[in-house]
């Protein structure tokens, strides 16, 4: 935790309310984000219970799973889930930008131009907490390979035809949210406590009504206090007034309330079997309605415990939606949430040419190029967040890797040589107090072209730069490409831009160090086992 | 890995029969054998010696050799030390666009330096960094390569640079610094090649014919410190020191003035330990007193006038053999700050100075005398960071001579009440020690040489 982060937990302790970490909002949000809030049934890890999901905050839709132990319920629970989910994913499909570009042509080695489709926009999926992105990853994992019906081998169990599909959906949507700054699935947790500090620990703020309650406390009531009654508070019938946001549930909710609903389906589920054996029987059809009356009696009973304690949390997450869309939205928003829109058009692509689901595991060259994307994807957010936003740079400045103060003098210098090159020194005046060694290379914030110096010494309160770039190419520097005095200026001592990644080698060319390729023989197989291929494996 | 037997033989023979052991699978390797030859290297075992070794002798039997290193000053280190042990080898020096190699490194008349590969395709050696091979295109000429401090490397680095050779010798510390990286990589935990692990592990499982070599003596560590670090930090790997009790010792010109700092110093002289404790207190990381206690320190030592005598004869104690090592840039930054204020010189551009470094840049370093700002001092809690196992092992193992710890009091206390709570992951092979345990083991020791400050 940096000072500053401590610094503005201490204030809101003191004050009893959230404190600001950034003065913009550093995500993309969605015009019309599917918000969506998953339970897991307790006992066994990744199974389903219920969902509650929805584009517009007075129409969320349920579904659950009556017994979570019944296999074929679950995946009429999925089926349901995707009927909802699916089309709201595809719809970002159609609309598209036309791109061009150029790309090797694998033959001749010649340049050729290409037109490539870039989706308008792209879906955004928002959830209570990182449990929950994780619950999905699960689903998504257990049902990327089910065969369906439409397989030429079914095999004895076909799921309905869009879970495998959801299934991939949620594999690569979980997967891009490992991304940093990605935004195609969000939790909420992180959004806040990416913009406001709590007076409470990164492990409380999981809790998402317990943050929350840091924003807006009741009258008389500090965040702190809020927050404890928001974890503790129980009603008469011992049952959490707000219910934590899943993807676990309350172990005295499904003691009290789920466990019983749950044993009264059953029972009714298994009433309306006999009664439906015997109806054939002996051709009484009136118990048999009966039966089915109370199997629905005992589903809506059931229906209406989950969403009593779902409702609370979806009511919490348009909360948190407008608290977000209050902060007006940084500046490179629109550059990062391009990446997300290239991964969602990317995935469209790979699902429309046919292409197996994501393989179980990753290979050793592609779990390398995820790593070098993620590692360069933080370096570029982390240059992005303090490039937007003055109380991210603050950090960097606190830190001793940035400095900003006003241009005090400028001396034209210029290099040696039959090629004299501009060569200004500036004097900075600043209070900040950076690891200024001389001759370190630094970096002008804002500066357009990109523009580079070298710290030629420093003094306290000062700072001299020498500007080595961004000023043209002639002998005198290009009008406006060097501060004036009484500028402010902003330098960094990390580079602007974040470095690319080495070339790693084809999956076909992975090397020996690493067990081959994968598929090739039985020493590529690795201590972990293969690869995995895209083969169901269930039953 | 087994316990080793009483080794009878004098610590020079033992190591001489392990590296002709080595040199031997590395230059003549038996028909059939691993293409991988791994060592593993306790602090100050003589692996640069080795690695200069292994070279002469590829080259020596005909081989061009490329060297993989992990970071700019190990490489420009190893070749200013190949250039000065083998002057007959032509050396190459690869480097980026955006980085000069040090000084050092370009003094030799062997050494050519570059930043492109096809200028140095002539030369006996072509050293680099790995990220800087990466790069490298060129259709490889190298059959050897030499991988230096493997176990800093990630497995995803090999990946990329594991074309360009056909046969490695891999060196590395296994207790030092594991490898990391910012970013979540928990979905590849438990598989064999898990990109964020090290090298050298990638390289285990993949090719589980390979039997690590081991060094079996510090060169470096006193009589009174391996012991330590060797059950502390490699329980099952032991190793012992290549001098014995009273071989090295430290003297002072001055006497001491009676206080705190003077006593640590004192005992740390004669002991080869020293734990400078403050009152126990929760505090930021650059803990102010913390940190005018460790620059004290340093001044002290360098105001009495030591001198340092060993099997390489008796030499004063000047600021270029002394380290201060810390956990975090910033505490680094308020030591050097701290020093500076004192006058101690801490910029090596202006002449010898102290070295004020986090325990990641000091891998691989070695000085007569370290002054360690504890990575627990202070702390509220223990974090994977501060407990991590190669941290302190790094910070406790540069010295030759003394090493001083400053520390608040209550560390031991805050270890019990914050055990380790790392998830379990199927499949990833459980290192041992645990941080927990030789933080305990290397407090424990410290006890016995504690001087309470204030």
């Amino acid at each position: 935790m940096s000072l500053l982060t401590t610094l503005a937990r201490l204030e809101a302790v003191r004050a009893g309310r959230a404190q600001p970490l950034a003065t913009v909002r550093h995500r993309h949000l969605s015009e019309r984000p599917m918000v969506l809030v998953p339970l897991a049934a307790a006992g066994e890890s990744g199974a389903p219970l219920a969902v509650l999901l929805g584009t517009d905050r007075l129409a969320p839709r349920l579904h659950i799973v009556p017994q979570p132990l019944n296999r074929t319920q679950r995946f009429e629970f999925l089926a349901a889930m995707a009927a909802d989910l699916l089309p709201y994913l595809e719809s970002f499909g159609a609309e598209v930008e036309l791109l061009e570009g150029s790309e090797k042509d694998p033959e001749s080695g010649e340049k050729v131009p290409v037109v490539r489709e870039l989706c308008a926009d792209a879906p955004q999926l928002i959830v209570p907490n990182g449990g929950a992105v994780h619950h999905l990853a699960l689903l998504g994992r257990s049902t990327r390979f089910r065969r369906t019906a439409e397989d030429p081998e079914p095999g004895p169990y076909p799921a309905p035809t869009q879970v495998p599909l959801m299934g991939r959906w949620l594999t690569h949507l979980t997967e891009r949210a490992q991304v940093p700054g990605s935004s195609l699935l969000l939790p909420m947790t992180s959004l806040l406590a990416r913009h406001w500090a709590t007076g409470q620990s990164h492990l409380e703020d999981q809790h998402l009504a317990a943050q929350l309650s840091w924003h807006a406390p009741p009258a008389e009531l500090t965040g702190a206090e809020a927050a404890e009654l928001a974890e503790s508070e129980r009603d008469a019938a011992g049952q959490l007034v707000r219910p934590p946001a899943g993807p676990a549930t309350d172990p005295k909710f499904d003691e009290l309330v789920l466990g019983p609903a749950i044993t009264r389906h059953d029972a009714a589920v298994a009433a309306l079997r006999r009664s439906d054996g015997q109806a054939r029987q002996d051709d009484r059809q009136d118990d048999a309605e009966q039966a089915e009356v109370l199997v629905k009696e005992a589903r809506s009973q059931l229906e209406a415990a989950l969403f009593a304690v779902l409702e609370p949390t979806w009511n919490d997450l348009w909360k948190g939606l407008d608290l977000l869309r209050a902060l007006p939205p940084a500046g490179h928003l629109a550059d990062r949430w391009e990446s997300d829109r290239w991964s969602y058009t990317g995935h469209r692509d790979r699902l429309a040419a046919g292409e197996p689901p994501q393989p179980k595991r990753d290979d050793a060259v592609t779990a390398a190029r995820k790593l070098a994307q993620r590692e360069r994807e933080q370096a570029r957010l982390d240059i992005q967040e303090a490039l937007d936003d003055p109380l991210a740079m603050a950090e960097h400045r606190l830190a001793g890797e940035a400095f900003a103060g006003v241009v005090t003098d400028v001396a034209l210098e210029y290099s040696a040589g039959p090629r004299s090159k501009p060569r200004p020194v500036l004097t900075v005046r600043t209070p900040d107090r950076p690891h200024a060694d001389a001759g370190r290379e630094v970096h002008r914030a804002h500066a357009e072209p990109a523009q580079r110096g070298e710290i030629a010494g420093s003094a306290p309160g000062e700072v001299l730069v020498r500007l080595v770039s961004g000023m043209g190419r002639k002998k005198e520097p290009e009008p406006g490409s060097v501060p004036e005095v009484g500028d402010t200026v902003v330098f960094t001592l990390f580079e602007l831009a974040p470095r690319q990644s080495a070339p790693l080698p084809e999956p076909e060319d992975t090397p020996w160090t690493h067990g081959g390729p994968p598929g090739g023989g039985p020493d590529a197989a690795g201590t972990a086992g293969a690869a995995g291929g895209a083969e169901e494996e269930w039953e | 890995m087994s316990l080793e037997t009483t080794d009878h033989r004098s610590p020079g023979e033992a190591a001489d029969a392990a590296v002709s052991g080595i040199l031997r699978a590395v230059v003549s390797p038996a028909p059939g054998a691993p293409r991988g030859v791994v060592v593993d290297s306790p602090p100050g075992a003589g692996k640069s010696t080795l690695v200069v070794r292994a070279a002469r002798e590829l080259v020596d039997a005909g081989e061009r050799l490329m060297i993989v290193a992990q970071t700019n000053s190990q490489v420009d280190d190893l070749v200013d030390r190949l250039a000065l042990k083998a002057p007959d080898l032509t050396i190459g020096r690869l480097h980026a666009s955006d980085g000069r190699p040090a000084a050092e490194a370009l003094r030799h008349t062997n050494v050519t330096a570059s930043e492109k590969v096809k200028d140095l395709l002539e030369q006996d050696v072509v050293i680099s960094t790995a990220a800087k091979w990466q790069w490298v295109r060129t259709e490889a000429p190298w059959r050897h390569a030499i991988v230096d401090e493997a176990y800093q490397m990630r497995s995803d680095a090999l990946l990329a640079v594991a074309r360009l050779f056909e046969r490695a010798l891999f060196v590395g510390d296994p207790g030092q610094l594991d490898p990391f990286t910012v970013v979540g990589t928990e979905q590849w935990a438990g598989l064999s090649w898990d990109p964020s692990s090290s090298a050298v592990v990638t390289l285990l499982a993949h090719n589980p014919a390979i039997a690590p070599h081991r060094l079996p003596v510090s060169w470096r560590l006193p009589a009174s410190a391996a012991p330590l670090i060797s059950s502390a930090f490699y329980p099952y790997t032991p190793f012992r020191s290549g001098t014995g009790p009273g071989e090295r010792r430290l003297t002072c010109g001055v006497r001491s003035d009676g206080s705190a700092v003077d006593a640590a110093i004192d005992e740390a002289a004669e002991h080869g330990w020293a734990l400078l404790e403050l009152p126990a207190r929760r505090t930021v990381r650059t803990d102010p007193q913390a940190v005018a206690a460790v620059a004290d320190t340093v001044r002290r030592l360098l105001e009495r006038g030591l001198t340092a005598h060993s099997e390489q004869g008796s030499t004063p104690l000047t600021p270029g053999r002394v380290a201060v090592g810390t956990a975090h840039r910033d505490q680094a930054a308020a030591v050097r700050a701290a020093l500076d204020a004192l006058g101690v010189p801490v910029d090596p551009a202006a002449g010898p100075a102290v070295t004020v470094d986090t325990a990641n840049r000091l891998q691989g370093r070695e000085y007569d005398v370290t002054v360690v700002l504890h990575p627990l001092s202070g702390r509220p809690d223990a974090t994977a960071f501060h407990l991590e196992t190669g941290r302190l092992c790094v910070l406790a193992s540069r010295h030759r001579h003394a090493c001083i710890v400053v520390a608040r009091a209550g560390i031991a206390e805050l270890l019990d009440e914050h055990p380790a709570t790392e998830p379990v992951q199927l499949g990833v092979p459980v290192a041992f020690p645990d941080g927990w345990e030789a933080n305990h083991a290397v407090l424990a020791h410290l006890a016995g040489h504690r001087v309470r400050l204030g």
